[in-house]
């Protein structure tokens, strides 16, 4: 054991490999001096402290992107195989970037109209930004858990971060008690995985158990095999495993917290859960199921497509029926959960279908966003409770976030030209091509009924009657830099759907 | 080919001429009336003046290929598509339509009193951008593409202008269209995916499957998403009830440029895509086409009469319409396709006409129903000729392109023993259609004014058609006539693709004269003369 560890620390002690996560230790160090300049600066100054957030992320964006641009990586892996770069965690290390400045922003809208402390809030999403830039590129079951865990106890914090609504604060707690119990679950998954897969008297047993690559090697051969006694054990490991990382994308059976969270935590937190923690869940259900689980792959995909079917069903159902704004956003997400799911279940048969969910991923960010400010900028100072009836006459009121809404609702719902519709075509097409017929029909059911609800709130805000007592009040509460922020995210969304080439992921 | 080479850029500018002028007009909810006409007079009327040059520079030996051919990345060349732009004979007609509807319809509509009108005569506009796109696609992808951006202003339309009971109209619509809508995307897919072609133009799909054709299980199972997809886009019976219902309530810009023009996207897609490309799929599906078609010419025609509601009366009868079509395309003979395709032309302006018609007349009634206006024709002499002669184009009476559909949709089914039983069901329609045709003209224009609508009758302040409702008027009722009187300005172009897309018919009929291509399409005009 102590030469295992001798070895391992050596690894990273001979080569300097700190510079590949560059990225992810500047934004640790720039929430540590977020914290720092709290103290330090006059409190007619404290106001810089979001703007040092946020440009400080920029600055880390442009560098990644930069980074993406010159260096090919390929595929490389980092101290002793803890890391492994490519192609996709570089694009999902902006993704994340991009929405933690995103959150940082609506941060400071929602904040500004609540008597909060504020400096731990930019930490924390900062944190959170770098942990799930690692959790993407783990290549080892330890490195996936302590990412996960950062991401995860930050988030017990930021759920809960509005100490005086009791929304908030029930949210903080079912997020963490469930939050809990999924991670006990992964971790259970994961020492079944280690126990048996260190058992010297199997084959292809490894003394680094925890790494993907080693425990690919052993589930491939100990599955179909004759001989192979423990498969059981293997199956029971990675079905956990999987349940566990289907609580953090909300997927049936495993969704229960999703509304209540999504209701209580603050608008932007929201936002932050039903985009990056979504997709940083996808991301790792990928690696993992083309990674350490690829010979699991008949075992495993029956289990998914019903989930899959279930959590499309659920979740579009659910939402016709609700009246908040932010509850149906939780549950419409956990829709989307379910389209996302069919491509990860069509990238075992079509490889391109994980540039596909990717494709998706970055069209729900933009149209989720866009939405999601909105919405922080329409609350009033109770945030939990934004009701459809919220809306009505919205887009009299104020014209130009009614037409950001209208955008972004209608790439959720998948309409061209918009974004939104490119992505649904891609995972459509990749479905198609590897015979999921069945996920398919019931992925086109659950986008028709979600036209009910999308455009339920469009009417709620175009076609109400017009009330006498309607005020122009068109710049009320939304600056320049609102206007920009919004408007790029719309524009976004508009040019991928016109020409998808705009975003170099599909190749 | 030389002196075309501007020309498919003409293709791209009608296109995106109204949606750039509908973008202009959406910010600019401060301009004054008169450059804001100049501004959509400018987009609605460019589409049909390339149309119509468009339809000058037409090169028929093309026949089995395509006019004006446009071909330009979009970034989703892995997957085989392009904006692949072009005309063919075909197309060509539906093409002209939708900038004849387009213009009447904005013409009519830059004189509404509409609130907030920039914002309609812009959605409009967009609407108008996508169906040209439509009708210009070779790419199927942008077939599908273009027609779903026509349809999103539809319902913002319907939501934001109609009448009462919008709210649930335009939900209802929109969920029935997006399912319709879905269908056939999955099937274009799956024509996609089991071609295995890797390209979504369709001369590619159709050179290729006519080299080595998909097994019948799988063209059954493509045909069925095709024929229901669409079928629900086109009011198919049992999937109507969204039609009439959501025509009532759509302010008339929307109405004419929906039923005129947007809903014959559905036939377009069974009659230049999934039935030649998908012949065995077809004939399996014949008499599903058959009975449902049949459904909508006697049940909804049925239902059609009992309408006490003017406008809920011209909804049921543009669904009971398009029964015809669908046999028409069930013939799967050219002539039956080709009148198909008349019928959807000259469909697409009468119904356009009446639902402007109904407007004008609401406009001097202030109401739709039918039992309670009555000797409108006194005050408004103009307005009743032009109404009589649209219901009498909508019957099919000779002299109006409807009859030249019909007529040939009848000869096609007489053709063949299995489809001869059909005409006389299909003909009962026809009366149908006359009686509550009729019966609605002589409800709004004769007789007696009612009670409750004597006293406004005779107050004076009826006035006849205004220039601004006769100039729309007066360009669809031309273009009825047009193809009424020469209907070969259509039918001669489109045989001659007919003849390369359903080129199986000779061997599969069973009468001996096989020579009923262009002769035959064309004979019905003679007896005219």
């Amino acid at each position: 054991m102590n030469e295992l560890l001798i070895e391992f620390l050596g690894g990273f002690t001979k080569t300097n490999q700190w510079s590949t996560i560059l990225p992810e230790i500047m934004l640790g160090v720039l929430a540590l001096a977020l914290l720092g300049a709290e103290m330090a600066l006059p409190k007619n100054k404290q106001t810089l402290i979001p703007r040092l957030a946020i440009w400080g992320q920029v600055i880390v964006l442009l560098f990644v992107i930069a980074c993406i641009g010159w260096c090919n990586v390929g595929e490389s892996e980092y101290f002793s195989g803890l890391i492994i770069q490519n192609d996709m965690t570089q694009i999902m290390r902006a993704f994340f970037l991009v929405s933690s400045i995103v959150v940082c922003y609506f941060g400071q809208i929602y904040l500004s109209k609540q008597s909060l402390p504020k400096t731990e809030f930019y930490a924390l999403v900062l944190i959170i930004a770098a942990a799930m830039m690692l959790l993407v590129q783990s290549a080892n079951f330890v490195m996936l858990f302590v990412a996960l865990e950062t991401v995860t106890v930050a988030f017990y914090v930021l759920v809960a971060y509005s100490r005086s609504s009791q929304f908030s604060l029930e949210s903080g707690l079912k997020y963490l008690i469930l939050g809990a119990l999924s991670s006990g679950i992964l971790l259970f998954g994961i020492v079944l995985l280690y126990g048996i897969a260190g058992s010297p008297e199997l084959m292809g047993s490894s003394r680094d158990s925890l790494n993907y690559n080693e425990l690919a090697n052993f589930i491939t051969l100990n599955t179909n095999n004759p001989i192979g006694v423990d498969n059981m054990i293997v199956k029971i490991g990675a079905l956990l495993v999987v349940a566990g990382i289907c609580f953090k994308i909300g997927a049936v059976p495993f969704q229960i917290w999703v509304p209540d969270v999504y209701q209580g935590a603050p608008t932007p937190v929201t936002a932050y859960l039903a985009v990056a923690s979504k997709a940083a869940g996808f991301i790792v259900l990928i690696q993992l199921l083309h990674g350490p689980f690829i010979s699991l792959k008949e075992f495993l995909v029956p289990v998914l497509s019903v989930i899959a079917v279930a959590t499309i069903l659920f979740g579009n159902v659910a939402a016709v029926t609700q009246r908040n704004v932010k509850r149906l956003m939780g549950l419409s997400g956990i829709a989307h959960a379910g389209y996302l799911l069919v491509g990860v279940i069509a990238s075992l048969y079509v490889p391109w279908a994980v540039y596909a969910v990717i494709f998706y991923l970055v069209t729900y960010l933009l149209a989720s966003f866009a939405v999601f400010g909105v919405m922080s900028l329409a609350a009033d100072a109770d945030d939990a409770n934004q009701e459809l009836d919220h809306y009505e006459n919205f887009a009299r009121k104020r014209p130009f976030l009614g037409g950001i809404l209208v955008c972004g609702l209608g790439s959720l719902a998948g309409i061209p030209p918009l974004g939104g519709f490119i992505g649904k075509l891609f995972l459509f097409v990749a479905a198609f091509q590897a015979g999921l017929y069945g996920l398919l029909g019931i992925s086109v059911l659950g986008v028709v009924i979600s036209i009910y609800y999308y455009f339920a709130w469009i009417r709620e805000c175009y076609f109400s009657a017009p009330s006498s007592a309607v005020v122009e009040d068109a710049s009320g509460g939304t600056t320049l830099g609102d206007r920009i922020l919004l408007g790029a995210l719309i524009v976004a969304t508009v040019v991928i759907g016109l020409l998808p080439a705009a975003l170099p992921i599909i190749r | 080919m030389g002196n075309l080479e501007a020309s498919p850029l003409f293709l791209l500018v009608s296109i995106l001429a109204p949606i750039l002028a509908g973008l202009v007009l959406l910010c600019g909810s401060r301009f004054s009336v008169n450059s804001m006409r100049a501004l959509s007079v400018f987009g609605f009327g460019l589409p049909l003046m390339i149309g119509i040059m468009l339809y000058g520079l037409f090169d028929p030996s093309l026949a089995g290929e395509y006019n004006f051919e446009l071909r330009l990345p979009t970034g989703l060349e892995s997957i085989g598509i392009y904006l692949h732009l072009g005309l063919n004979g075909i197309s060509m007609p539906l093409f002209l339509l939708a900038g004849m509807v387009g213009l009447a319809a904005g013409l009519y509509a830059m004189n509404s009193k509409a609130e907030r009108l920039h914002l309609y005569l812009a959605l409009l506009l967009f609407m108008l951008g996508g169906l040209m796109g439509t009708f210009a696609s070779i790419d199927v992808f942008f077939f599908y593409f273009f027609h779903e951006f026509a349809l999103i202003p539809t319902f913002l339309m319907i939501g934001i202008w109609g009448g009462a009971g919008r709210r649930v109209a335009a939900i209802e619509m929109t969920i029935y269209l997006t399912l319709g809508a879905l269908l056939s995307l999955l099937g274009l897919i799956a024509l996609y995916v089991q071609s295995g072609v890797d390209s979504f133009s369709l001369l590619e799909l159709r050179n290729y499957l006519s080299s080595q054709a998909l097994t019948e299980t799988v063209q059954n199972n493509i045909f069925a998403l095709l024929l229901f997809g669409f079928g629900i886009l086109v009011s198919l019976f049992p999937f109507h009830s969204w039609a009439p219902k959501g025509y009532s309530v759509a302010p008339t810009g929307a109405a004419m440029l929906h039923a005129g023009v947007l809903k014959k996207f559905g036939l377009y897609g069974l009659l230049q895509i999934a039935a030649p490309l998908l012949p065995l799929g077809a004939e399996h599906w014949f008499p599903w086409i058959v009975w449902l078609a049949l459904g909508n010419i006697i049940l909804i025609g049925l239902v059609t009469m009992a309408q006490k509601d003017l406008k809920m009366m011209l909804g049921y009868s543009s669904v009971m319409h398009m029964g015809y079509a669908f046999l028409g395309i069930a013939c799967f003979s050219v002539v039956g396709v080709g009148g198909a395709l008349l019928m959807m032309v000259a469909h697409g302006l009468s119904v356009a006409l009446l639902f402007m018609l109904s407007t004008c007349v609401y406009h001097r009634s202030l109401t739709f129903d039918l039992s309670s206006m009555g000797g409108l024709a006194t005050k408004a002499p103009v307005l009743a000729g032009f109404f009589v002669a649209a219901t009498m184009a909508s019957i099919g009476l000779p002299g109006f392109g409807n009859f030249w559909g019909e007529f040939t949709i009848f000869v096609a089914l007489a053709e063949t023993d299995m489809t001869k039983w059909i005409v006389a069901p299909a003909a009962i329609g026809i009366v149908i259609s006359a009686i509550y045709g009729l019966r609605a003209v002589s409800n709004i224009f004769f007789g007696q004014a009612k009670e409750s609508f004597k006293e406004r009758l005779e107050s004076g302040q009826i006035t006849d058609l205004q220039p601004f409702e006769k100039l729309p008027a007066c360009l669809l009722i031309g273009g009825l006539l047009l193809t009424g009187i020469f209907p070969r300005i259509i039918s001669d172009d489109a045989n001659r693709e007919l003849a390369v897309l359903y080129p199986h018919e000779q061997s599969n009929l069973t009468v001996t004269e096989s020579v009923i291509s262009p002769a035959e399409a064309d004979a019905p005009k003679e007896v005219a003369h």
